[in-house]
């Protein structure tokens, strides 16, 4: 087993740490009073500063300790939170991503400018003060508390990090622990304990309350407490330490290499109680080997269906036993996979928060972003893809969708401008949506500009969603003006090549004076889905289970109709079916008891003929070569059992042909 | 002699006097292929069909757990269909599109041999007297009284590639 690069290790802590601190800040902004950001904020900086200083980024380390001073003295009360230095913070904030991604570089002019701005924001808000730390207030006690556990402590079942929390619990705390005593590693053993702790506790709970926290492991452990006058002095060495004996789990091979993220060992893990696992039990993997275990879980796949097909055929019931076995693991197997690879999409809507703030300061602008649906999940690969997309249509909307404050004033609207970003499943697919309620899209002058640069002809006849899709023409912009932000035309076609890539489609609706929408709907496209396997002709065919609604036989009469009118209808609703057979020209005779397979999409229900339903197929998707790009019918192909390759029916586009073959019918009578 | 010497393909030589090929049959014709481009050679696979593509890459197989668009050489060179036989092969090659590597199938006849051919004996494709496309061709290797064609891959296919707008609907 290789332990990752320390220095990289550091870094991703960093930067989520980095994204939490400037979640907080946002927060903050919003709502100044807000206690728990400041508190959030302050334990952001106080862990970045601890770890930065533990892997040797003095500068940011340096740096950040005068951010984490001023928030604490807000913490305390000294220094009311105000804009300024939430957005002094914020720009800091963005050197400290500099110190950390380039920790040699010449940052210093930098930082003693954002320095200089910071000290003024708080000073601004009251006197300098002197403190680091602020003394004990009155009513506080301030303990200091050294504690160890018997050796064996963890083997009985006891485990120390509960212990720690609820020391936490009890009031501002330092805890930093004493490693002396662990062995080199030969002599170590996983599951022995060899760790004690000292901590310093500021806390308004008596004495008594210290020993009620090791009321169960009192007998047997060695505990010191004693009552200290408060001397802030005395606190500051502990603190870089701190981060360190917070990702202790256990006396470990791990954590004796000193990474941050050391998960427990398993002999640990048995010990966690519930209450710890959120934090102890997360492991980072690089994405490639994700999708390196990924490709294995597709091959296991492919070789449990094609020994289910063979345990099938024989009669030897041993074999099934053991196929069945096999097929039940391998499918539990993907289902976790496919959860690994599934990501919140959170991540991706954090982002725009900050370039929201920035715009809002930028264009002069008052603009509240909602977030809605945050823990819809989406497949990894495609939230990385979305984001460049997503940036561009949200500069758009605060660009040129939202008006100024005084336009909207004029207007009768509320001054300020909301966006709201959200996201939802539906039916196999990932809604994103943004939208403003700014002025709408100028459908007149979209049409003018359209005109006089060719794309269309004048007068053309066209929708309004077909005008809307105009702007998604590269180079195409109804700004009348360059401004920094956006107006020279590119970014739209690069959210229409980002999002024809993911196969997903775009849909505007917007309204004059009352504001834009824009929907994203992107295929939830995993490397392996449930599909139904198909036959068309001599062909097998492979439809997403998700899109389907329910199959059923084509009643005779029904298919006798002329082909003009190729409706059936459904529990009281007309169902236009396509059948595949024609559309693929398989040149085979139908087979007497047509089947048809009714799937929706987005909200159109739409049926499609086959010849023979074969049956429930898990599917490892394989991409399609490039030199079969232009064939948008199939999403991509798979393997079935006997080594045959079958194709992944593309399903909005199939039905977007279809339509047009029907229109081509309707026209030609 | 000299002259036509300069005039061949550089990109398949490459400043070399000899090169190692694969050679194969397609309709009566004498083919080769640069052998470090060859990947596999396959018995005849179950293809399957994929409605909507252009004829010269109609159909797809299964490549080791990889599914590989099957191309049909014929077709870039008008020639006839061949019925396959107990000689029929797939020679599975990796070629460069669009800068990203692209395996793909060929269908031939029949697979002769791996051998050397020198670059004295080479010709660029004459530019009359030919039913061919001169630039589907690197060039042809004179070898007793036959030719052998050195068909340039990436332009045949790259020529399927950027007209598949455009390109045959396959039936």
């Amino acid at each position: 087993m290789s332990f990752p690069d320390p220095i990289a290790v550091f870094r991703t802590e960093a930067a989520e740490l980095l994204e939490q601190i400037e979640a907080g800040l946002l927060d903050l902004n919003v709502n100044l009073g807000d206690k728990d950001q400041v508190d959030a904020v302050f334990r952001g900086l106080h862990t970045l500063k601890g770890s930065g200083a533990m892997f040797g980024f003095d500068a940011l380390a340096a740096f950040t300790h005068h951010c984490e001073t001023a928030f604490d003295r807000v913490r305390k009360g000294e220094v009311p939170a105000t804009r300024e230095l939430v957005t002094a913070v914020l720009e800091a904030k963005d050197h400290m991503r500099a110190l950390v991604d380039t920790p040699n570089g010449d940052h210093e002019a930098t930082g003693e400018a954002l320095l200089a701005n910071l000290r003024a924001a708080v000073d601004g808000a009251n006197n300098p003060g002197t403190g680091v730390f602020a003394k004990a207030a009155p009513g506080q006690n301030h303990f200091k508390i050294r504690f160890s556990l018997p050796q064996n402590a963890m083997a009985n079942g006891t485990n120390p990090l509960p212990l720690l929390d609820e020391l936490r619990e009890l009031g501002e705390c330092e805890i930093v622990a004493d490693r002396s005593a662990i062995p080199s590693l030969e002599l170590l053993a996983p599951t022995d304990l060899y760790v004690s702790w000292e901590v310093e506790l500021l806390t308004t709970q008596p004495r008594s309350a210290i020993d009620d926290v090791f009321i169960f492991v009192m007998d047997e452990m060695q505990l010191d407490v004693t009552t200290v006058e408060p001397a802030p002095a005395a606190r500051t060495p502990a603190k870089t330490q701190a981060p360190a004996a917070e990702t202790l789990p256990a006396a470990v091979p791990q954590v004796v290499a000193a990474a941050p993220a050391a998960q427990p060992a398993p002999a640990a893990t048995a010990l966690v109680d519930a209450k710890q696992k959120k934090a102890s039990e997360n492991v980072r993997v690089p994405a490639e080997k994700l999708d390196e275990l990924m490709d294995r879980v597709g091959e296991l796949v492919i070789a449990q269906s094609r020994l289910s097909q063979l345990a099938g055929g024989s009669g030897d019931l041993q074999l099934r036993a053991v196929s069945e076995d096999v097929e039940r693991l391998s499918g539990e197997l993907r289902d976790t996979m496919m959860v690994l690879r599934m990501v919140p999409v959170t991540q991706l809507f954090g982002r725009f928060r900050r370039l929201v703030h920035d715009l809002a300061h930028e264009t002069g602008k008052t603009i509240e972003l909602v977030t809605e649906g945050e823990t819809t999940e989406v497949d990894k690969s495609v939230i990385e893809r979305l984001a460049d997309p997503l940036v561009h249509l949200v500069r758009n909307s605060c660009d040129h969708g939202l008006e100024t404050p005084e336009e909207r004033r004029a207007a009768g609207k509320p001054e300020a401008g909301h966006i709201l970003l959200s996201a939802r499943q539906q039916a196999g697919e990932v809604i994103i949506t943004i939208k403003d309620d700014g002025r709408g899209i100028n459908k007149e002058r979209v049409r003018a500009k359209a005109e006089s640069s060719g794309l269309i002809a004048p007068n053309a006849n066209l929708t309004d969603q077909e005008l809307y899709q105009l702007i998604f023409q590269p180079g195409f912009s109804t700004a009348q003006t360059v401004t920094n932000l956006s107006g020279r035309g590119v970014g739209m076609d690069v959210v229409k090549r980002t999002i024809d890539a993911l196969r997903g489609t775009i849909n505007v609706t917007s309204h004059v004076g009352k504001g834009s929408e824009i929907s994203l709907a992107i295929p939830l496209t995993l490397a392996i889905i449930d599909g139904l396997l198909v036959r068309v002709g001599d062909g097998r065919y492979v439809i997403p289970l998700s899109a389907v609604e329910e199959c059923l036989e084509l009643p005779i009469e029904e298919d006798m109709r002329s082909r003009g009118r190729s409706f059936i209808s459904l529990r009281d609703s007309l169902v236009p079916f396509l059948r595949l057979r024609d559309l693929f020209r398989t040149g085979t005779k139908p087979d007497p008891f047509q089947k048809v397979v009714v799937i929706s999409t987005g909200s159109e229900r739409v049926g499609l003929v086959v010849d023979q339903i074969i049956g429930d197929h898990q599917t490892v998707i394989k991409g399609m070569s490039k030199l079969h790009h232009d064939v948008a019918t199939f999403s991509g192909a798979t393997i079935l059992g006997d080594g045959d390759v079958a194709l992944i029916l593309d399903v909005g586009h199939l039905v977007a042909e279809g339509q047009q073959q029907e229109a081509h019918l309707r026209a030609a009578g | 002699m000299n002259e036509a010497v300069r005039k061949i393909s550089e990109n398949l030589w490459g400043g070399r006097d000899e090169l190692e090929v694969l050679t194969f049959d397609i309709a009566g014709e004498m083919f080769a292929l640069e052998a470090v481009s060859v990947q596999e050679i396959l018995d005849l696979l179950p293809e399957t069909m994929v409605p909507g593509a252009k004829a010269f890459v109609g159909s797809v197989i299964n490549f080791r757990g990889k599914v590989i668009p099957l191309a049909d050489i014929r077709l870039a060179f008008g020639m006839e269909a061949t019925k396959p036989t107990i000689d029929s092969r797939i020679i599975v090659i990796a070629i460069n599109i669009g800068g990203e590597p692209v395996l793909a199938g060929i269908r031939t006849d029949k697979v002769h041999e791996v051998t050397t051919l020198l670059r004295a004996a080479g010709e660029p494709p004459p530019s009359v007297g030919m039913r061919w496309r001169p630039d589907f061709i690197d060039c042809l290797v004179k070898r007793g009284a036959e030719f052998i064609i050195l068909p340039n891959l990436q332009a045949i296919f790259s020529a399927q590639h950027d007209h598949s707008a455009t390109g045959a609907s396959h039936g």
